[in-house]
């Protein structure tokens, strides 16, 4: 912490505690910043494209997750730098918003902040750099619009879709069975889909998993999955034409909140209480009966007597269902939540096609499946694999590819990958470059070799030699003018992304060239660090 | 590759500055590149080569104990690797697969380990070559396909032949148990694990199979009863068999029934009160008895507790009353003698009870148990295990367990596959094959796919003390001349023919080792960082008590 003296050579204190607190000014700030972001940056590299490696992650409680999907790596990495911070909320909004792309906005992020470093070397003042990455990606954006082209989303049953969708399962351990997967996410999306509104609702998709058996068994169920029994062994394990009735109070008698007590002094008394305590049982099964209700789902215990009266009047029940579920239920079906006996009626009663119960593997696990909700148009993908590691990273990975496919129907521009876009956009910022004067233009070749360094990373995780290749790339763009040449990271033998199908959505490509110059600007303007130091 | 292990936060510091910004959290850690590597394979090989004595008909068992004291003795893969505890993350990828092999089809759980640490091993090769982690795995896929594909086309299915299917399970049997502790009685136990998966009629509900577990004689005095064996107690003075039996299976409060209704109390200001009450708590009591009769049972089993007061009513009137029968135990009993779990006595004619033909107590060694015989659903069975102490009856119910599971899974998918490295060494040409016709450096990963798989033979012989180099080498030149059916005979130290000596794998069980093994592999090979988040404090200093 650097102090002011007074002429008797005592310190002026300004910050609370100063002395427990460390500061760092002017260039030292920013470069502390620029290497924290760029120690992030570095650990994604390696984990971009098809090609990319997967991260390791070992959480406190000693669980391991192995995954290549950039959000997932920084939401685990446990970082505490406060730039390093930033840098994982970048990616987490990249995932908010697009739900791909990941790993690629950091990787830029951290390649534009390695330009940004040569030139403060320089000597370059932080702001004129900055502006000079605005310009730089103000220059991208109508160049990506122009190189986009459309895909039509439903010609060949949705096969384009597919198509793309089996592009993101490629760089993922599940790309054994990405057709299937590929095809069922599509079908999810579309199921789900509003084609008018050309909107998606993915929230209306649920993931859910269970470790055990094969990917192969993963499903997509018209419904939704809940993880439990049936309360009794014995009720039957399939309901046709359902009437539910969801209820959030148990199949006990009732307790009343106020302190009471409830004195019996005579034998009459207690014979009378017994009759009542059955009664109580036989009203609750009754109302329910009476209402047409031929299923019970609640969100608290039965207690044995109640339960065997369900199972008498042939009333199959499910009990414990947790309310985040039993609300996704409600709303499916079109039932309402019945929080007392007494206000059960036929028109609060829920309804769905079938529900049974689906079991899995030699472990005997059931779930019990609700298809064709009345109300809505939920779906469930429920992932089997391996181990709970596959399974998590397959819900991972086929959430990237419905978020994929939810990009193409909500816009149905794309524009080609494998680095293709980023080298079209280097080649116009640098183009565009040649025209400004000053310093800023300086800055924007620097935003242009940004750009080719992420397609460097491709080359170099391909095991390519990057240089070589993405001049090559570059040269063949030039020549040819087509925007959609790009690196040949699978071998496929041939540099047209078209053909090999390789392509993103115009809005996520858009997305992390604004989202990783905006960081880049932000961190730049920050030119003092006062942190608490360590305790000791 | 540059930067290896413990690459901090800003490399090499090219700013000259003083302060050094650390990202993670305290006490993280970041291993990358070829630190990351390095400490993956270090562990996942060291939990290879500690499991991997235990392959095959002569492997080796260990000694588990735990920090309680209590000692196991087993050469289980799975049972291993779940009671040591590892911390190291690619170890841990290797355990989980085991554990899920486990699960899935509940054998072979060291042959995945051994076969995802003999990938990885070559592997470890090919990236010392420089070769990419990618191409590597690459290269692995191509020839997972092209084994699986040759193992497929190998599998014989006897499905529709019952007396052939019987001898492939008996084979498939004995080729489990002999790797086990079962090995001396294996025919007797694959007898006994056959009619039990074959009463199962395809269901893989194991839930059937009971499995008890009495100390005392010898394996050999181990049986299948076509019954079922409850471990209880019969009420005093109430009959010991009955024949034709009617039973009533219940779940409910046999004390004087708890009153539900919150907040009550009883209060009274006399004795007189006291006795009054007392007494209708009791015809309470009998009455509810007397409607359990009136179902027309004469055989009564609870879950909870009966009391004295309704067992002298069951005992007088001729009814025998089990009690505190578990929950597992009640509904085995339900879906064995086709009766319903009952909670309330008001209507007996929509009730439906269970039936048997005898209900008897019986002495299995020194402890009576109540067996129930002639069941009207034939799907269950109880295999009784007598043996000499409690850890050898463990690992004997461990096994059979293995064998059941096998059996069970075979019977729906009723291919079969042959064993004794017969299997391996198909794969190992079919592979060997493909990797001249692979274009580029995949080829070399095809190649050590084979010798990966050729591994495992080795390990086998190595395990039986033989000269494990010349024996695969003669294994592999009899599959390249054409002779499919050549594994290993371990009794005798040769190469034989392994349909003829009866050695049989089950399919699936195979194509789930090499799918779950190179899905592992594939996942380590493909590490180049590892991030070790801070352990979570704690603060007991024992964390695995």
């Amino acid at each position: 912490m650097s102090l002011a003296f007074d002429e008797y050579g005592r310190p002026f204190i300004i910050v609370e505690e100063q002395e427990s607190k460390s500061r760092l000014k002017g260039i030292d700030a920013l470069k502390a910043n620029i290497a924290a972001g760029l120690s992030i940056a570095r650990t994604l590299r390696t984990s971009l494209g098809p090609r990319g490696m997967d991260k390791m992650l070992q959480s406190p409680d000693g669980d391991i997750t192995v995954t290549n999907d950039g959000a997932t790596i920084l939401e685990q990495m446990d970082v505490e730098h406060q730039v390093a911070k930033l840098m994982v909320s970048l990616s987490k909004s990249q995932d908010d918003e697009i739900g791909d792309g990941t790993t690629g906005v950091v990787v830029l992020a951290g390649a534009l902040l390695e330009e940004a470093s040569k030139l403060l070397d320089r000597g370059v003042h932080p702001t004129r750099i900055a502006e000079g990455f605005e310009a730089a990606c103000e220059v991208c954006m109508p160049r990506l619009e122009a190189i986009a082209d459309t895909v039509d989303t439903a010609a060949n049953g949705h096969e384009e879709l597919v198509q793309t969708a089996m592009t993101t399962l490629n760089s993922k351990i599940v790309h054994r069975m990405k057709r299937e997967l590929a095809e069922m996410c599509v079908e999810a999306v579309l199921a789900v889909a509003d084609l008018e509104r050309r909107d998606v609702n993915l929230d209306l998709i649920k993931l859910d998993g269970k470790a055990g058996g094969k990917l192969e068994e993963t499903k997509l169920v018209q419904g939704i999955v809940i993880d439990k029994d049936f309360s009794h062994p014995q009720m039957p394990k399939r309901v046709e034409d359902a009437k539910i009735c969801i209820l959030t109070c148990p199949f006990e008698p009732p307790k009343p909140k106020t302190k009471h007590k409830l004195d019996i002094d005579s034998v009459q008394q207690y014979q009378e209480m017994q009759e009542a305590e059955a009664a109580y049982f036989r009203d609750m099964v009754a109302a329910v009966k009476d209402s047409g209700a031929n299923l019970v789902i609640c969100q608290w215990g039965f207690d044995d007597e109640a339960n065997h009266l369900l199972l008498k009047s042939q009333l199959p029940a499910v009990r414990w269902v947790g309310g985040v579920e039993l609300e996704l239920i409600a709303l499916a079906t079109g039932g309402r939540i019945i929080p007392r006996f007494s206000e059960i009626s036929a028109a609060k009663l829920g309804s769905a096609g079938v529900v049974r119960e689906l079991s899995f593997g030699t472990t005997h696990e059931h779930v019990i499946v609700l298809e064709g909700c009345a109300a809505s148009k939920a779906v469930t993908i429920y992932v089997r694999g391996g181990n709970s590691m596959v399974v998590e990273e397959a819900k991972r990975s086929i959430h990237d590819a419905l978020c994929v496919v939810r990009n193409l129907i909500r816009d149905s521009r794309i524009v080609y990958g494998g680095g293709a876009s980023e080298i079209a956009c280097s080649l116009a910022v640098a183009g565009a470059a040649e025209a400004v004067s000053g310093v800023t233009q300086y800055a924007m070749r620097g935003f242009a070799d940004a750009l080719d360094s992420v397609a460097m990373a491709l080359a170099e995780n391909a095991g390519l030699q990057p240089i070589d290749t993405v001049t090559a790339v570059k040269a063949a763009q030039v020549a040819s003018a087509s925007p959609q040449l790009g690196i040949d990271c699978l071998g496929a033998g041939t540099n047209d992304m078209k053909v090999q199908n390789v392509r993103e959505a115009l809005a996520s490509k858009q997305q992390q060239l604004l989202h990783a110059t905006q960081m880049v600007r932000m961190l730049l303007k920050i030119d003092d660090v006062i942190s608490r130091d360590e305790d000791p | 590759m540059f930067g290896g292990g413990g690459g901090g936060a800003a490399g090499g510091m090219p700013f000259g500055m003083n302060v050094v910004p650390s990202v993670l959290q305290q006490g993280a850690s970041e291993d990358r590149g070829e630190g990351a590597r390095m400490n993956a394979f270090v562990g996942a090989l060291a939990v290879t080569d500690l499991v991997k004595t235990t392959l095959g008909p002569k492997g080796m068992d260990k000694i588990l104990q735990s920090t309680g004291g209590d000692v196991q003795v087993t050469n289980d893969g799975a049972t291993i690797l779940k009671s040591i505890h590892i911390d190291n993350a690619a170890a841990k990828v290797l355990v989980d697969i085991s554990k899920t092999q486990d699960d899935e089809v509940g054998d072979g759980t060291t042959s995945v380990c051994c076969l995802a640490g003999e990938l990885l091993r070559e592997a470890e090769k090919l990236l010392d070559l420089k070769m990419h982690p990618q191409t590597v795995v690459s290269g692995y896929r191509l020839a997972a396909t092209a084994a699986a594909k040759a193992l497929e086309a190998a599998a014989v299915d006897h499905g529709t032949d019952v007396d052939a299917f019987r001898v492939d399970l008996l084979n498939i049997a004995r080729t489990t148990l002999s790797s086990k502790v079962l090995s001396q009685a294996k025919e007797l136990f694959a007898k006994i694990s056959v009619d039990a998966v074959l009463r199962l009629k395809g269901s893989t509900n194991l839930d059937h199979v009971q499995i008890i577990k009495k100390a005392g004689g010898s394996l050999a005095d181990s049986w299948l009863e076509p019954g079922f064996i409850l471990e209880k107690k019969l009420g005093v003075g109430q009959p010991k068999r009955i024949e034709n039996a009617n039973i009533l299976i219940a779940n409910t409060a046999m004390d004087t029934d708890k009153v539900k209704i919150y907040a009550s109390r009883v209060r009274v200001d006399s004795l007189t009160r006291v006795a009054a009450i007392e007494q209708a708590e009791a015809e309470k009591m009998t009455a509810k008895v007397n409607k359990i009769l009136a179902h027309g049972c004469n055989v009564f089993i609870n879950r909870q507790l009966i009391y004295n007061r309704p067992e002298q009513a069951f005992t007088a009137a001729g009814v025998m009353a089990i009690e505190h029968a578990d929950f597992d135990g009640v509904e085995r009993l339900a879906l064995v003698t086709g009766g319903e779990i009952v909670s309330t006595f008001d209507d007996p004619s929509a009730v439906s009870l269970g039936h048997c033909d005898v209900v008897s107590e019986d002495m299995i060694g020194e402890d009576a148990v109540i067996r129930f015989s002639g069941c009207k659903s034939g799907a269950a069975c109880t295999i009784v295990l007598r043996g000499a102490t409690g850890q050898l009856l463990d690992e004997a119910e461990r096994s059979l367990h293995d064998a059941l599971c096998v059996l069970s899974q075979t019977a729906v998918d009723t291919r079969t596959v042959l064993g004794g490295g017969a299997a391996e060494a198909l794969m190992a040409r079919a592979v060997d094959e493909l990797a001249p016709t692979v274009a580029g450096k995949a080829s070399l990963a095809v190649e050590a796919f084979a010798r990966a798989l050729r591994a495992l033979p080795a390990i086998i012989a190595d395990n039986a003390g033989y000269d494990s180099a010349e024996l695969v080498a003669q294994l592999r030149a009899a599959h390249a001349a054409g002779d499919a059916e050549a594994g290993l005979d371990m009794n005798r130290g040769t190469i034989g023919n392994v349909r003829a000596l009866g050695i049989t794998e089950s399919f699936k069980l195979k194509r789930q080792m090499l799918s779950s093994a190179v899905e592992a592999a594939e996942m380590i090979i493909r590490v180049d960082d590892i991030i070790k988040a801070a352990p979570r404090a704690r603060d007991n200093p024992h964390p695995h008590m």
